[in-house]
């Protein structure tokens, strides 16, 4: 499921690594990135469909101005991935049209 | 260049006021192949149509007044038909909505006076007023989120609710595709009625017209006098909150929380005598927020995405004023508070009434000599 990111990693000094899973594939972030950032890297974008017309979104200001960075974070629906930084074993999914208005359970995340 | 601008500054009938209600009645009017004008403010104005609730309600409308109660059912009826000529004409969907509506009430008491509100109605009305009180049980087979603080409710089944500023849009469009005009002329500054009809003076110069009609909301308290009438309106401020949009759940407009055809969370019904303040206060919001959780807590991990104000256009009875001037006849005043609901009694029958000056409505109840 990653492939090929347009975001390539700039060598910033010694963070250390981080697993978090996205859409259930683990992914190798580093520590301090944001939840987006782990998204972009991992080329995993759309990572948002919108709730009104289904259309693609990904990241884009990355500063929590626009809100096109919604994901699920360790099932909370449309947090801001930009403004939520990578904890280990963070559970991240991509934002599929409107949220619920219940919270959200996935019977495939059994592991 | 200065002719066609002066040629277009004379119409059959010119409405001021551009908001729900003078374009549903300008739509109306149309019909009956009139050339038709909409002198409006600018974007700075008051207006109760960019921030309303979007309810096409009946239950309860006109408890002291069955000519209410009957103009406002009547309306519920035509709307599928101006829904879908609208949808012809635009493409716009409003999404209308007609398949019933719930008050949620958290107390017995209040439900219990909402059901001897609604029996008085039923008598009014020869036994002819569909509705049913509800326990929180059959609430919950409307809306199986109903929170355990729900006493009950009253359903009819006539009510309903659109999409407000989709509707706007619609009713503009349509307007200027069947040849209206729409001025943003600024305030309009005096109305002089004329030996043959009116001559209208706006910041940007003048209009003359056969008919006019006042639709301005607010300003027609200023404006009626113009054309011997009396329009003793004030505001009344409502505060609306709007959560993010969330998978559809609430399957019925409620009076206080609906949800739109989009998923969005609206909000409402607070009243406020504040004059023509028309922001936000915590205090109010956090009223809303907090009977509207009570009564859906569901709604509690929801986040907010919007909050404003919005100026109602009351009466002392909160009964419409519809009244043609003596004095100065071609000239009408045409406001009321429930602009949404009567949108398409506006655009037939009121309408109607000002192109050809026969009805056979009890209008008569609805002039200002009331007060
Ligand atoms: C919070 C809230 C919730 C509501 N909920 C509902 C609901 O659920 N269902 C329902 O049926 N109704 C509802 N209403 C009422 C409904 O919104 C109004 O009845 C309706 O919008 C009134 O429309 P209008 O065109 O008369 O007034 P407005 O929208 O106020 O328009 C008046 C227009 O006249 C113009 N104007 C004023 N003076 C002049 C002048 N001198 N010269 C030129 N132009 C002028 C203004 O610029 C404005 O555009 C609600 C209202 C509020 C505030
Ligand atoms: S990317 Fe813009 S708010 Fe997160």
């Amino acid at each position: 499921m990653p492939n090929a990111s347009e975001f390539p990693r700039i060598e910033t000094g010694a963070a250390e690594w981080v697993e978090v899973e996205v859409d259930g594939q683990p992914i190798q972030v580093r520590a301090g990135d944001s939840a987006a950032a782990a998204v972009l890297a991992a080329g995993l974008v759309p990572s948002r469909s919108t709730p009104v017309n289904n259309s693609p979104r990904a990241p884009y200001c990355m500063m929590g101005v626009c809100f096109e960075c919604l994901l699920e974070i360790d099932g909370t629906e449309n947090v801001q991935g930009c403004m939520t930084e990578v904890r280990p074993g963070m559970q991240i999914r991509r934002q599929q049209g409107a949220r619920h208005a219940e919270p959200v359970t996935h019977e495939d995340r059994q592991s | 260049m200065q002719a066609t601008h002066h040629s277009a500054r004379t119409a059959d009938l010119c409405l001021i006021g551009g908001g729900l209600v003078g374009l549903a009645t300008a739509l109306g009017l149309q019909r009956h192949g009139l050339n038709v004008t909409i002198l409006d403010e600018a974007d700075v104005a008051l207006r109760a149509s960019r921030g309303n609730f979007g309810l096409v309600w009946v239950q309860g409308k006109g408890d002291t007044l069955p000519e209410y109660a009957q103009i406002s059912r009547l309306s519920a009826r035509l709307w599928s038909d101006l829904a879908s000529r609208l949808r012809e004409d635009t493409g716009i969907d409003v999404e209308l909505q007609q398949r019933g509506g719930l008050y949620l009430s958290l107390t017995e008491q209040e439900v219990a006076d909402r059901e001897a509100m609604l029996l008085r109605m039923r008598e009014a009305a020869g036994g002819d007023y569909p509705f049913e009180r509800l326990d929180l049980q059959q609430v919950r087979d409307f809306i199986p989120e109903a929170g355990p603080e729900v006493a009950g409710a009253t359903w009819c089944p006539e009510d309903g609710h659109v999409n407000p500023l989709k509707l706007m849009r619609a009713l503009t469009e349509a307007f200027l595709k069947h040849g209206g005009q729409i001025a943003n002329s600024g305030r309009v500054e005096s109305i002089t009625p004329l030996a043959q009809g009116f001559k209208i003076q706006t910041p940007e110069g003048e209009w003359q017209c056969q008919k006019v009609v006042l639709s301005a909301g607010l300003g027609n308290r200023t404006l009626a006098p113009m054309v011997g009438l009396d329009a003793p309106v004030f505001p009344n401020r409502g505060q609306v909150l709007i959560a993010e949009r969330v998978r559809p759940f609430l399957h019925y407009p409620t009076g206080h929380v609906r949800q739109t055809g989009e998923g969005t969370i609206q909000v409402g019904d607070s009243k406020e005598d504040v004059g023509f303040d028309s922001g936000t206060t915590t205090e109010v919001m956090a009223q809303i927020a907090d009977r509207a959780t009570r009564m859906f807590p569901i709604l509690r991990g929801l986040r907010m995405v919007r909050a404003w104000g919005a100026l109602r256009i009351m009466t002392a009875d909160g009964y419409p004023l519809y009244q043609a001037s003596e004095q100065y006849p071609g000239a009408y005043l045409v406001t009321c508070h429930s602009g949404v609901t009567l949108g398409a009694f506006h655009a037939g029958p009121l309408a109607d009434w000002i192109a050809t000056d026969q009805t056979d409505l009890p209008l008569e109840v609805f002039n200002a000599q009331r007060f």
